[in-house]
């Protein structure tokens, strides 16, 4: 702690406790009413809902698209669905999980609610661009509803060329839709970068961000480095298909291989998009319920960056198959090694952050268990993958359906889950049966693994990916497969369920029902339409359980915004001690 | 700054409620652009790595085909969007020193020089069209003898194009700023829109400077 004669060459400025109101008769969701008050909001928290309620309902459209493929695969051959609509149903399936949801779904609903709290901040840097994001995405989304409706796309979420640009269908407008979709994910990330430099509260060093930010920091710098490769890709197979300009495409000169790396150079990282923001929950709720400092803060904080800088380097990873010079092959799958390095450091810093940590196992933290536990498994069958010997095997069987799944349903979408039941409470100030919150939780894990262990033994066995049909020998895996997937539609529609009950009936949440330190916690529930009554000033690191709640609470306590004001330092009895 | 007189009021209307004060929204929205200025250079990038990897691959096709483009107008071009560079960074200066008829002017001319230069691409593109160089598999031209010639066409298509829809979305922009300026909306102490789109009108600007010589000039 600095003295004062230390401290003569920082602003100066007074403080006082501010603790939050446990009743607020105002707070966001009231305070501007009806539709057109919603259509039109530039509040930050308003429109993270608006996106929660579209991604909600995208998550429906292709959990049903599964569902109808895990129906169909009961059976081999033909059950219900003919090969063609097969396709279609998988490529949609593919597509709307990944663009339409997995992408947008942590930063635009999680982050577009917390980051400005978490930061004391009033709103993003630019609450209108925030808005268009929104409509971008809508617009890209009704683009992409308008293919499935006239015509369907059936080349695989990848559009990979040639196919995707002779096959028939309505590719343009399906590649369209995802491509203005990226301006959505583009002006998310620039929002985001620009808001945590620019728009910390005072005392918010970097050294005391909350790692949630570190990671929706790095995720925007995947964001806005990857994101516009991917629209240029697009453009260029649309042209394709559209003029025949004939870069992708053998037949007019072109070469399909470049496509493939222009097409991984955003994908692969994408991934990283996708995840990246799910190790920002479970570094806050991992701290938040182990009543402890985070473990290896900086180690976190760094890994999270090193994730987005190493993540563009291993892209060729994807083309071990596709006649890649050997040597590409061999850099590609060493770089996808070292992905592995701090993906590890976070897991293990997480673990120790449990150790001797006093674990409350409320909802939250089970999913951030089954978080670990999943994940660790689709990280290592992701080094399995990388590794080019046994890449040559396992190359576009379920093996690898299952790998990404273990990543992406068994990583991202439990950490999005952990995150959605950690700031619930904060968002409607209802807290949820924790009872049945476990349950459903319980039902999504056991449901999961029944749906891809099986996966990974039949891809082993070389069950490719993609097929309409199968040999005898897999149909076990593959009926244990459906059940499973019809267990993990049960575990949503319960969470649905009671989450929505909870909105009407659930009990009051107070502002901090978790005992967090966390400055989103440090206000009322819901908040009030500019999160904070007063400008808080930061004193303690977002994870230091070991001072008392009282430094956490405190704000700038004149009228003036601490910016510069040149008054005496004026710090509660409790924070004297050290001072 | 807690002075209440009117002019002051005025002169603080335009901070948004959620920044401290003026040199906050200035500085965040100068950000915003040079990120976003970092995604337009990755997503030309993109069409650039397809030109080296081509041109990696076809040396002499790069060499043949330039000979169609005009390397006179295209240098005519140049200079335009030079020209509409200076006069972009001119208006900024008449912004700060509260010249907002200065600020017209500049913008005026800035609009007049890059509706000159979508002119002359109009006119490039036309020629061209006729004499059946067109992309993809459009193209019918048989002057040059090289099976790919279509290929370099339909990069130079891409890239031209898209810095085209560039320019007029910076056309958009700046007409845009000409309606406010003349509502009275800048002043020496905000200038953030005007700022932001020079800093947008350079980027347009700069991707042109390696555009010419990378097509135009290969020979």
């Amino acid at each position: 702690m600095a003295t004062s004669e230390a401290s003569t060459t920082y602003k100066k400025i007074q403080v006082r406790r501010y603790k939050p109101e446990e009743n607020p008769e105002k707070n966001y969701l009231n305070e501007e009413k009806g539709l057109w008050a919603w259509l039109t909001t530039v509040d930050h928290k308003k429109i993270g809902l608006m996106y929660l309620a579209s991604i909600a309902f995208f998550f429906l459209v292709g959990g049903i698209l599964a569902l109808i493929l895990r129906t169909e695969l009961w059976t081999p051959a033909r059950s219900f669905l003919d090969a063609d609509l097969y396709n279609q149903v998988f490529t949609l399936h593919g597509a709307i999980m990944v663009f339409f949801f997995l992408v947008p779904s942590v930063p635009t609903v999680l982050g577009n609610f917390v980051l400005p709290l978490q930061l004391g901040a009033k709103d993003v840097a630019f609450p209108r661009l925030n808005l268009a994001s929104f409509y971008i995405y809508l617009i890209g989304a009704l683009f992409t509803l308008t293919a499935i409706l006239t015509g369907g796309v059936d080349t695989g979420w990848t559009f990979y060329t040639p196919y995707s640009a002779t096959t028939g269908g309505n590719v343009i407008m399906m590649t369209l839709g995802v491509f203005i979709l990226g301006f959505s994910s583009i002006l998310t990330g620039v929002n985001f970068i620009v808001t945590i430099h620019k728009l910390r509260s005072p005392g918010m060093t970097w050294a005391k961000l909350p790692l949630n930010l570190w990671a929706l920091y790095a995720t925007s710098i995947i964001q806005i480095l990857a994101t516009p490769v991917l629209a240029i890709t697009l453009l260029l197979l649309t042209m394709e298909r559209a003029l025949g300009i004939g870069i992708f495409d053998p037949a007019l000169g072109g070469d399909p291989v470049l496509y493939q790396h222009f097409f991984w150079f955003y994908s692969h990282p994408a991934v990283y998009i996708m995840i990246v923001p799910g190790f920002g929950i479970i570094s806050e709720v991992v701290s938040t319920f182990s009543k402890k400092i985070i473990f290896g803060y900086w180690a976190i904080a760094l890994s999270s960056l090193a994730i987005a800088f190493i993540g563009f380097l291993v892209w060729g990873h994807h083309m071990f198959t596709a006649g890649q010079s050997s040597l590409a092959n061999l850099v590609f799958s060493f770089l996808t090694f070292m992905v592995g390095i701090p993906t590890g450091i976070k897991i293990f810093n997480w673990v120790a952050t449990m150790y001797k940590g006093s674990i409350d196992m409320k909802t939250p933290m089970v999913y951030v268990m089954i978080f670990l536990f999943l994940f660790m498994i689709g990280g290592f069958t992701g080094i399995m993958v990388g590794a080019l010997s046994v890449d040559i095997h396992l190359h576009d069987t379920y093996y690898v359906v299952a790998h990404f799944h273990y990543v992406m349903v068994g990583g991202m979408v439990m950490a999005f889950l952990g995150g959605i039941h950690y700031w619930w409470p904060k968002m409607f100030g209802k807290m949820y049966s924790e009872l049945w919150a476990k349950i459903a939780a319980g039902i999504l894990f056991i449901g999961f693994n029944m749906t891809f262990l099986p996966q990974f033994i039949m891809g082993s066995q070389g069950m490719p990916r993609r097929y309409f049909n199968y040999l005898e020998q897999f149909q076990p895996f593959h009926q244990t497969s459906t059940v499973g997937a019809y267990l993990m539609g049960t575990g949503f529609l319960i969470v649905a369920i009671y989450l929505t009950y909870s909105l009407f009936k659930g009990k009051k949440a107070g502002p901090n029902p978790w005992g967090s330190r966390a400055l989103e916690w440090q206000t009322a529930s819901p908040p009030p339409l500019h999160n904070f009554e007063h400008i808080p000033v930061i004193i303690n690191g977002p994870y230091d359980y070991h001072k008392p709640m009282s430094e956490f609470q405190l704000g700038v306590a004149s009228k003036h915004n601490g910016h510069h004001a040149e008054e005496t330092v004026d710090v509660p009895e409790s924070a004297q001690e050290k001072a | 700054m807690s002075s209440t007189s009117a002019t002051e009021e005025k002169r603080l209307d335009h901070v948004q409620h959620h920044f401290v004060d003026s040199e906050q929204q200035f500085e965040s929205a100068k950000m915003g652009m040079w990120v976003f200025i970092v995604t337009e250079i990755l997503m030309f990038g993109g069409l650039f790595v397809a030109y080296i990897v081509y041109r990696s691959w076809y040396p002499e096709l790069y060499l043949e085909a330039s000979t169609q483009l005009n390397a006179f107008w295209g240098m005519v071009n140049t200079f335009v969007l030079i020209g509409s560079s200076l006069t972009v960074a001119m208006a900024i200066r008449s912004a700060q020193l509260n010249q907002i008829k200065g600020l017209i002017y500049n913008l005026y001319i800035t609009i007049g020089l890059a509706f000159t230069f979508m002119v002359i691409k109009y006119f490039e593109y036309s020629e061209k069209l006729g004499k059946g160089i067109a992309p993809g598999e459009y193209y019918t031209y048989d002057g040059l003898e090289h099976e790919k010639a279509n290929i370099f066409f339909s990069i130079y298509y891409m890239m031209t194009g898209l810095h085209g829809v560039h320019v007029t979305i910076g056309i958009g922009l700046m007409i845009w700023l000409v309606v406010k300026a003349k509502k009275n909306v800048f002043h020496s102490e905000y200038y953030t829109p005007v700022e932001i789109t020079g800093l947008y009108w350079h980027l347009v600007d700069i991707i042109w400077i390696f555009l010419f010589p990378l097509l135009y000039l290969i020979d």
